[in-house]
């Protein structure tokens, strides 16, 4: 590890451990992680264990977030969904991640007609609202977790190929990268040497914000019953389970609901921290682009 | 100003065109034959047969997509799977509801957002500017649909006061209609109200730092002037783009919203379409969406270009 990347590093713990704000968004999403790798030994009873006798009750001692339709415990539910959750929001911006830089990457570095094709197919692809690409996408392919992580993939990847384009055109002018192609260094290890380090800010930044973001649309998709499907819990799933008996039964509209707020409050805070240390100008790509789920 | 009107129209149109190619590659996507999936187990083989006739999948495929093209370009998005109907038909159909929430969820948001952006920028620190940031926060994180259920329960359940759901149309029966979309537009319009409380008050504080307003400070101008006449006239102009990124999003993401209330919209199309599997619809729906998408876009450009003419010269 070098100096710079080690200094660096340390500033961003001293500056997150500062703000009690990212603190309390790290202990929750470090919980998530325990939850999400435990889950299903912390559940009090089987995810799918149905019980008729016991539907629809409210929370209590024997079922602190209590039962739904099916007589379903809603706690081990809720904690078993979080490792769907977790795992929809890391690969799929690990698609929009590795898509995304590699594509900005190169339009970046080579610009000309590379540039020019690559960033209007990212245009085309901002031309859809976020929610709809991935819907249809989900429709065509079939629904199912391995789909709505590609769908959500493949939305979140113009906002990556934009944020490292636009960090390429500045580095690629700058004297170290000139110095490498002087002393004829490959441009694929310019690249991955020179360049990307340079521009990992305002990733790192994007990669927790679309992280959240990335979380709530699969918690949308599996509203709309095109996520992981049943009987397999995921919290979207639940609340769309649950809308209809809402008004008499709270809990389960409430619960579901306020994992995903609590999930994805957690990865924003935390960005938003590392965006004030890392890249304070990046501001408004992300919520600008937002769209509604 | 001229030519850059032009240029942004051309670029829209060449986005466009790539957006008709993404709609179009949809349906190739499907794995198998669309038509059979979609007909499913109502299988006949006549109405198999007319309906790839009518779609033209038994033609190559750039000549698909030609025809496609052609015939997206006279407003002909084929025929529904399910009903035969004519796709643009049910799609416009849809519209106006769509639009009516979108529109009532924005005009909510901009209630609330701008008020609360300014006084939380001009009072910088205050306990006002806290609340803004909170509520900012809280609005990126809150998934809609969760704060709709919370909606129904609250105003449906335990109140009383509005319906949980349904659509009445706007022109049918006014009063009826403002219940009815009372739910739905402010929980879309409240999440939009978050986002553009965080822009207008980063907007308005960036420019309270200008040198202009620190001069119109030093002439003596009273501080509503200043803020008025210098603060918010400058500040503001970003903010269009804001607004007009969450009307364009709201045309066409508020599927989960339209389910979840019945609103019988563009989003609520969507979902019906993929649950029946008519790709014809579906590829209508977002074809139009996308549309409306960039239209927004190029207008709010050129009205951005009109309100600060530095754009132009960039």
């Amino acid at each position: 590890m070098s100096a710079t990347t080690e200094s660096t590093g340390r500033r961003v713990l001293d500056a997150l451990r500062r703000d009690p704000l990212a603190v309390g968004g790290t202990i929750v999403l470090v919980l998530l992680v325990v939850v999400g790798v435990a889950g299903p030994w912390l559940a009090p009873a089987g995810v799918n264990d149905v019980d008729v006798d016991q539907m629809l009750r409210p929370p209590s001692g024997a079922h602190p977030f209590g039962t739904d339709e099916l007589g379903r415990d809603v706690l081990s539910r809720v904690l078993v969904a979080a490792r769907v959750s977790l795992q929809v929001g890391a690969v799929s911006v690990g698609i929009a991640l590795v898509a995304g830089v590699t594509l900005g990457l190169f339009a970046g570095y080579y610009r000309g007609w590379l540039d020019s094709i690559l960033m209007r197919c990212m245009d085309v692809l901002f031309a859809f609202p976020v929610l709809l690409l991935a819907v249809a996408i989900v429709a065509v392919l079939g629904p199912g977790l391995l789909t709505a992580m590609v769908a959500i993939g493949v939305v979140y990847t113009p906002i990556f190929a934009r944020i490292t384009r636009a960090g390429v055109l500045s580095v690629r002018e700058q004297v170290f990268v000139r110095a490498a192609v002087s002393i004829g260094a490959s441009d694929l290890r310019i690249m991955r040497r020179h360049v990307l380090p340079n521009i990992a800010a305002p990733l790192i930044v994007q990669t927790s914000l679309s992280l959240a973001f990335a979380i709530l649309s699969e918690a949308a998709l599996s509203f709309l019953g095109l996520g992981i499907q049943p009987p397999a819990p995921a919290w979207g799933r639940m609340l769309f389970d649950g809308r209809g008996f809402v008004t008499d039964a709270w809990w389960l509209g409430v619960f579901p609901g306020a994992a995903i707020f609590l999930t994805v409050l957690a990865f924003n805070l935390v960005g938003d921290a590392l965006r004030d240390v890392l890249d304070p100008r990046q501001l408004t790509l992300a919520e600008a682009r937002r769209s509604t789920p | 100003m001229a030519r850059f009107v032009l240029r942004r129209a051309l670029q829209s149109a060449v986005v466009l065109i790539g957006v008709t190619l993404v709609v179009f590659l949809l349906l190739q996507l499907v794995p198998g034959d669309p038509v059979r999936v979609a007909l499913g187990t109502r299988f006949d083989q006549e109405t198999y047969d007319a309906l790839r006739e009518r779609a033209g999948l038994d033609q190559p495929l750039p000549v698909q997509y030609a025809s496609y093209l052609g015939h997206a370009l006279t407003g002909d998005l084929g025929v529904s799977f399910r009903t035969g109907q004519p796709v643009s038909q049910i799609v416009l159909e849809r519209l106006p509801a769509t639009l009516s929430l979108a529109v009532t969820a924005v005009l909510f948001a901009l209630l609330v957002a701008f008020p609360l952006g300014i006084v939380a920028a001009v009072r910088s620190g205050s306990a006002v500017d806290h609340a803004a940031r909170v509520f900012s926060q809280f609005g990126v994180s809150v998934p809609d649909f969760w704060m709709g259920i919370m909606g129904i329960l609250l105003f449906a359940g335990v109140l009383g006061w509005l319906p949980p759901s349904g659509y009445v149309a706007l022109t049918e029966d006014p009063g009826r209609w403002a219940t009815h979309v009372a739910l739905p537009a402010v929980t879309v319009g409240l999440v939009a109200a978050s986002i553009l409380t965080r822009f207008i008050r980063s907007s308005v504080l960036e420019v309270l730092s200008a040198d202009y307003v620190r001069t119109a400070e030093a002439k003596g101008l009273r501080n509503r002037v200043v803020i008025v006449r210098h603060v918010l006239r400058n500040a503001l102009i970003p903010v269009v783009t804001v607004v007009a990124v969450q009307l364009a999003s709201l045309l066409g993401g508020v599927i989960v919203i339209e389910v979840l209330f019945a609103w019988p919209g563009i989003g609520r199309l969507t979902f019906d379409a993929v649950q029946a599997r008519d790709y014809p619809v579906l590829q209508g729906a977002v074809l139009l969406v996308a549309a409306l998408f960039l239209l927004v876009n190029l207008l709010v450009d050129i009205l951005y270009a009109r309100l600060d003419p530095r754009i132009t010269v960039k």
